[in-house]
Order: C-alpha cells, then structure tokens, then sequence
C-alpha cells in the first residue's frame, strides 16, 4: 500500500501544494489510528496500575477517579497479608523445574526432528498442541491422587511440562536446522561421538535459542492457570491460583486485586521484553518466524 | 489422551470405583441440556471472536505496515496482552466490567449510551468475554499477517500500477493473495485456541449467570473437579477434542486447496 501511494504521487504532481497537503493529512489520519489502536491495546494495563494505587474509596466511587494521591498500602497489604511471597516463590520453583526438565528432554528431541527428520514425533508434539490441557487433567489427576502427589512439586512440574516442552522443542528445531552441518561433520572425523557433538558444537552454537526458548517456556508455566488449579494445594500453590482465590472468597478489594495483577504481570513483560523477537515463533509453533 | 477414553467409557466418581459402561457416558451428554447448551456457547464464542481477530488483526497489520519513528517500542506493547499472566487480564477486565463500578459503563455513559451488564447478562455474557479475548489475540493475528506483508515484493505494486489498478484492486489481487497462507496460519491456530479457551472464562463468569456462559470445556471441568464425575467429564472432553480436531483439519484441507 505504501509504494502504491508514493508510486501515485509521483505521477499526479500537478498541483504538489494541494497534494502534499493531502498528503499530510492522510498521514496525521494514519498516525490517529494507530494512537487509538495502541491507547486500547494498553489501556487494561494502564487501569491495573491506576487500581493499584489507589484507596478502596476511590476504587468504589461511581465515577472514576483519574487524579489522586498514590498510595502503596495495597501492594504492602496484598505482600504482607496474603502471604504473596510465598505463592511467588512456588511459581518460581515450578516455573524453573519445569523448564530445566523441558531443556533436558525437549532439547534431544529438537535436534533429533532437525536433523533426523523425525516426523513422527514432531506430529506428536502437534498433536499436544491441538489436544485440550483439560483433556490430560482428568487422567492426570486421577494418577496423582492415587500415587499421594496431588499438592507436590512433581504433579506441578510434570504437567506443566506440557506446556512448556512444546514451546521448546518448536523454537529449537529451527535454531538446530542452522548449525552448518559441515560442523558436525568435522566433529565427527575428529572422534567425537554423536553425544559429545551434540553437547560441544550444537548446543554453544544456538545458545541465543536456548535462552529465548527457556524464557518463553518460563513464562508459559508462570501463566498457567488450569493445572495448578487442580493439582497444587497449600504447600505448592502458585501466584495465578492464589490469586483467583482471593476472588472465590468474596474479597472485592479492588486495590488488592489491582496490586496482585501488576505483581504477576511485571516479570512476564519484563522477560517479553528480553525475547520480544521468539514470542510470535513460539506462539504460533515455529509457522511463522518473527 | 488414552487414558482419557478409557476413564470415558467407565461410570468413575472420583475416588469410588470404576464400574465399565461402554459408551453410556456419550449417550448422557447427548441428551443432557447441558452439553448441548456448551457446545452451543463453545461454538458462539469461537464464531464471534475469530472473524473479528481475523479482521482487525488485517486492518491493525495493514495500518501499522509501513515506517515510522518507535516502531520497534510498539511492537512491544502489542505483544503484551498475549504475554501477560491470563489471570491477571481476567481480573482486570471482571473489575471494567462492573455493572455499577466499572469503568466500561463510565465510558458509556461518557458517550450518552445506556449502561450495559456485559458479564452479568445471561444474553451478554458470551459476547462481553469475546471482547477479552479478541483484545488479548488481535495482536497476534497482527503480527503472523504483518511479518507476511512484509514479504510481499514492492515491485509487484509498482506494476499494478502501471497496468492501472486502483488501491483496492492492488489490496484485493495483490496483497490478499500474497498472505493468505499467513491468514490461514492464523485461522487455524486462533480456531483451536478459541475453542479451548478456558482461564478467561473461568475467571471472570465461572460459565454464569447460570450457564450462559458455560463452554464444554468449563463444564467438563466443573463435571470433573466439583462434581468429581471423571468418567463423564472424560467423554465431554473427547466430544470437545473432536470438535477442536474437525475444524483443524477442515481449515487444512481449506489451506491445501489453491486459491
């Protein structure tokens, strides 16, 4: 569109004042929009802050209060009296265990579908995509209740690898498909075995991927919401169920809420903007590169 | 996956014992309301909020296709409503929604319109929880068809013009053609995901008022996790995983198909 409007004003330059006028004004009308579009696409984030800060009064007045004296309380009181730090901590451990463990198997099995065309798996991991995380929660569920781990850190990590993995693999696939294969080669006529390639000349080379698809899985396990709903309990719960419980028990404090939201949003936008370039590939499992 | 049909074939309370049932799990969701009113929502979520990602998620890729100052600064902020915790964004948009305090109906009124429940109405609900999810995935749309228009040769325009077609034509034959397997890339992952949607629901509704706003997925997972019908929320899910993998393999069979 936008060689098609400079290609049509070089050829209508009759009258260049009038032209450029309109010019400008289309231009101004282009910029409005995308003000518009972006001042909606923030405005949820920029509501969660003003909440936070803001008194119980003021949260409940009918007509909102766009001007006031920030106050920190809610943040002191969600910290203080809801024992945040402790469901933080949960996340953490689970976020970090399931995507060590994701590493430790996705990795394998990325370079395995790069290089040895392992199709069936990568449709498995599709499949995993597709399927609904509800659908392995049932049987997942019954299986932990039986083996005593419901509220463990091992149901938490082990489905919440599902998320994750996938991510994993998906990013890396590509990542390993650019290791020169003259590399590996080398490596080979030198005595190194397949394992020791792997670890020595494939992974060094695409660790730019392998920090970009842990931050990603890291973040998908920190917002994943259904499964530590069922399967964590008081000793694992991490923030997003702790969080919804404060709702489910009638708290309408909305300066808590607010204060709760921003404290487990920042680290996630803080990461995206570490690896904003990976999100659209992972998100859309490696069909369109970002 | 095979764990959950053969928990589906069983009458299996958690906690009690399995008694083997064949397909009568199948059979009392066929005639269970409840299931038909799910599927219902389920597909009247999905066919609200994808056609509308679709095409705002086109016009927003169009709109911000071109080279301006801080483009890289707004790259980032479309990507946050899809990063950010869904927990989070739920909350948030169930305190806009409040019929008497939220901020949605100030803006309303603001602009001379009567006040809406969204959430609270049994008739809005759905739609209202629409509005979440084509806010939170309209930038993803965006950003596959913006890295897809990004690939379409200027040269091509440049010709277009000179065999006189006008903007629309060039958008219609030129640029359509161009991303529309990027489009259907989109479609088809936005597809499934709609269809699964689960957290923004649960948080803000929980299916209600009522079950107006009840998914197949949220009701298999009250079956499951508050009534401890695991047999029947089994056979529920496989219901829903074929209607997620019918409608993926019908976009791809639309995908194969040349244009």
């Amino acid at each position: 569109m936008n060689a098609l409007g400079t290609e049509r004003a070089r050829r209508t330059q009759a009258t260049p004042a009038g032209d450029r006028r309109r010019r400008r004004l289309r231009q101004l009308g282009i910029y409005l929009l995308m003000a518009v579009v972006i001042a909606l696409l923030l405005f949820p984030f920029y509501w969660m802050i003003l909440t936070s800060l803001r008194n119980q009064v003021d949260n409940t007045s009918p007509v909102p209060v766009w001007f006031f004296k920030p106050t920190l309380q809610n943040y002191l009181n969600v910290i203080r009296q809801n024992n945040f730090l402790a469901y933080t901590w949960h996340s953490l451990i689970i976020a970090t265990l399931a995507t060590g463990l994701g590493l430790v198997l996705g990795l394998p099995a990325a370079y395995s579908i790069a290089r040895y065309k392992q199709n069936g798996l990568a449709f498995a991991i599709l499949m995993a995509r597709l399927t609904p995380y509800i659908t392995y929660l049932v049987p997942w569920y019954m299986a932990f209740r039986a083996l005593h781990l419901i509220d463990t850190y091992v149901a938490l990590t082990a489905t919440h690898l599902i998320v994750g993995m996938p991510l994993i693999i998906w990013i890396m696939i590509s990542f390993f498909e650019e290791v020169p294969r003259d590399l590996e080669e080398a490596a080979y006529v030198d005595g190194a075995s397949r394992f020791g390639t792997f670890t020595r000349i494939v992974l060094p080379l695409s660790a730019p991927g392998i920090v970009a698809a842990s931050i990603l899985s890291f973040i998908f396990s920190w917002n994943q919401f259904l499964f530590s709903l069922v399967l964590s309990g008081p000793n694992t719960k991490p923030v997003p169920v702790a969080v919804f419980n404060f709702i489910s028990y009638g708290q309408i404090n909305f300066g808590g809420l607010g204060a709760a939201a921003v404290l487990i949003t920042l680290p996630v936008v803080l990461l995206t903007l570490v690896i904003q370039r990976y999100i659209v590939t992972g998100l859309t499992m490696g069909a369109v590169k970002g | 996956m095979l764990a959950n049909a053969y928990i589906a074939v069983h009458d299996w309370f958690i906690g009690g014992t399995p008694k083997y049932i064949g397909l009568g799990n199948f059979a009392r969701a066929l005639h269970d309301y409840r299931f038909w009113s799910g599927l219902k929502n389920t597909f009247y979520f999905t066919l609200i909020a994808v056609p509308m990602e679709m095409v705002l998620g086109l016009a927003i890729a169009v709109l911000f296709n071109r080279d301006f100052r801080g483009k890289g600064l707004v790259r980032t902020v479309i990507l946050l409503p899809m990063v950010a915790t869904p927990v989070a964004i739920a909350l948030i948009w169930a305190l806009m929604f409040n019929p008497s305090l939220g901020v949605l109906n100030y803006f309303l009124e603001s602009l001379g319109l009567p006040r809406s429940l969204w959430v609270a109405s049994a008739q809005l609900a759905i739609p209202s929880l629409t509005i979440v999810d084509i806010w939170e995935w309209t930038p993803m749309v965006a950003l596959i068809l913006l890295a897809a228009l990004q690939g379409v040769p200027t040269e091509l325009y440049e010709a277009a013009i000179i065999d006189g077609a006008g903007p629309v034509q060039a958008f219609r034959f030129i640029t359509l053609p161009s991303i529309r397997s990027a489009a259907v890339i989109a479609l088809i992952l936005r597809s499934i995901d709609a269809l699964k949607t689960f957290d923004i629901i649960y948080v803000i509704t929980q299916g209600g008022p009522g079950i107006a706003s009840e998914t197949l997925n949220v009701f298999a997972f009250k079956t499951g996790f508050e009534f401890f019908r695991a047999g029947y929320a089994a056979s529920l899910l496989i219901f829903l995983l074929v209607a997620v993998l019918g409608v993926s393999v019908l976009l791809n069979l639309a995908r194969r198909r040349p244009a």
